[in-house]
């Protein structure tokens, strides 16, 4: 009789708790999805401000403009930072030569200093950026169109985004040839 | 019965007296809206969960209490979790894995095991709402000074002029530690002047 009870109020218990919280679920379902989609659609319209069409494919976005032309893709990068992963959405132009710019969706490094990666003065240098051989990061003003200054002080996160990038864009130049 | 609402608020102070629910106050207090955000989250979990506990304590067989508790507090948990992906996605995200965090906060477990499972519902609102809005007020106290040495701003508003050096380490973890320390030294200083 006694365990019966115990039996019987746990499944009451849960069964309430299950119903409240898929009716909840149901709710705001749509919501969440609506918001983690338009926080994607900001990035890519900060990447390439004359975007006028987006296409969704498999893992990544084509960028046309207003005549229809092709600008580009955008794909979304994770890797290690500093402190945790690192999540960036960028941006390529059809030749998969050069960057069109990119955006740090996500990231926990230090704030202050490996945070700067989400700065303005950062990330713009990554704007129309060679990517072969391969980006490189250098301590000093750089010199060559494929290279970026790192952050004073926060090289390690420097480093990974760089490293995040180069490892993405030479698996998608890998994908694309075989087509 | 007024006695059991304050005592939350000041002598029994969660964060300053008893120290619990280190967690979430050391972690995200490292602004003032996060502390606030925060704060409401456990004052929404925290009331509706000793509530209901304190609803349904005849029924809860004393075996499987803690069990009851947990599904209880968990589901208003995750109710908080949606509500902010769904509404405050950016708040939501600051907060990361804290708010699902709350379901194994000791504050609220604590507060279901020693007073609203023992006491009608009225005096276990009371207790709640007490305990819930001190933890918040040491939250946003936590938030605002980190926020105000670590950038120089409270709620995103600049207070200190360009002449002053930010002191980042307090908004880091070790930052956490040190304001803490230092608000537990200033409230034990005052309890004891008071005496």
């Amino acid at each position: 009789m006694k365990t019966l009870r115990v039996v019987l109020v746990l499944t009451l218990v849960s069964v309430f708790s299950a119903g409240t919280l898929s009716f909840f679920e149901l709710l705001a379902e749509k919501r969440i999805a609506e918001n983690e989609k338009r926080e994607i659609e900001e990035s890519i319209f900060t990447i390439v401000p004359q975007t006028e069409k987006i296409e969704e494919v498999k893992d990544y976005y084509k960028l046309f403009d207003k005549e229809g032309d092709l600008l580009g893709y955008i794909f979304l990068a994770e890797g290690q930072g500093y402190q945790g992963p690192v999540k960036i959405l960028f941006g390529l132009k059809p030749n998969l030569e050069e960057l069109l710019g990119i955006e740090i969706i996500s990231h926990q490094e230090t704030p202050g200093l490996g945070a700067k990666i989400d700065s303005g003065e950062f990330k713009q240098q990554f704007r129309r950026l060679r990517v072969l051989p391969k980006i490189e990061y250098l301590k000093k003003k750089p010199s060559l169109p494929n290279q970026i200054q790192a952050i004073t002080a926060a090289t390690v996160s420097s480093r990974s985004v760089v490293n995040i990038l180069n490892k993405k864009i030479d698996q998608i130049r890998k994908e694309f040839k075989k087509r | 019965m007024k006695n059991v609402f304050k005592k939350g608020l000041w002598e029994n102070h969660p964060i300053f007296k008893q120290l619990l629910g280190m967690c979430p106050t050391l972690a995200v207090t490292t602004s003032a809206i996060n502390g606030l955000s925060m704060g409401l989250a456990i004052i929404f979990v925290l009331n509706f969960s000793s509530g209901i506990v304190s609803l349904i304590r005849k029924f809860i067989p004393p075996q499987v209490r803690i069990a009851v508790y947990t599904i209880i507090i968990a589901t208003f948990v995750t109710l908080a979790d949606l509500f902010l992906k769904a509404f405050f996605p950016s708040i939501s995200k600051a907060l990361g894995p804290y708010v699902p965090l709350i379901v194994v906060n000791c504050i609220i477990l604590g507060r279901a095991e020693a007073f609203s499972s023992k006491n009608p519902p009225k005096l276990a609102l009371l207790d709640s709402l007490g305990v819930s809005l001190g933890f918040l007020w040491g939250l946003v106290l936590l938030g605002s000074l980190r926020e105000l040495l670590g950038a120089g701003t409270i709620f995103g508003i600049k207070v200190l002029g360009d002449f002053f050096e930010k002191w980042v380490v307090m908004v880091l973890p070790a930052g956490a530690f040190l304001v803490l320390g230092f608000l537990v030294g200033v409230i034990n200083y005052i309890e004891r002047k008071r005496r």
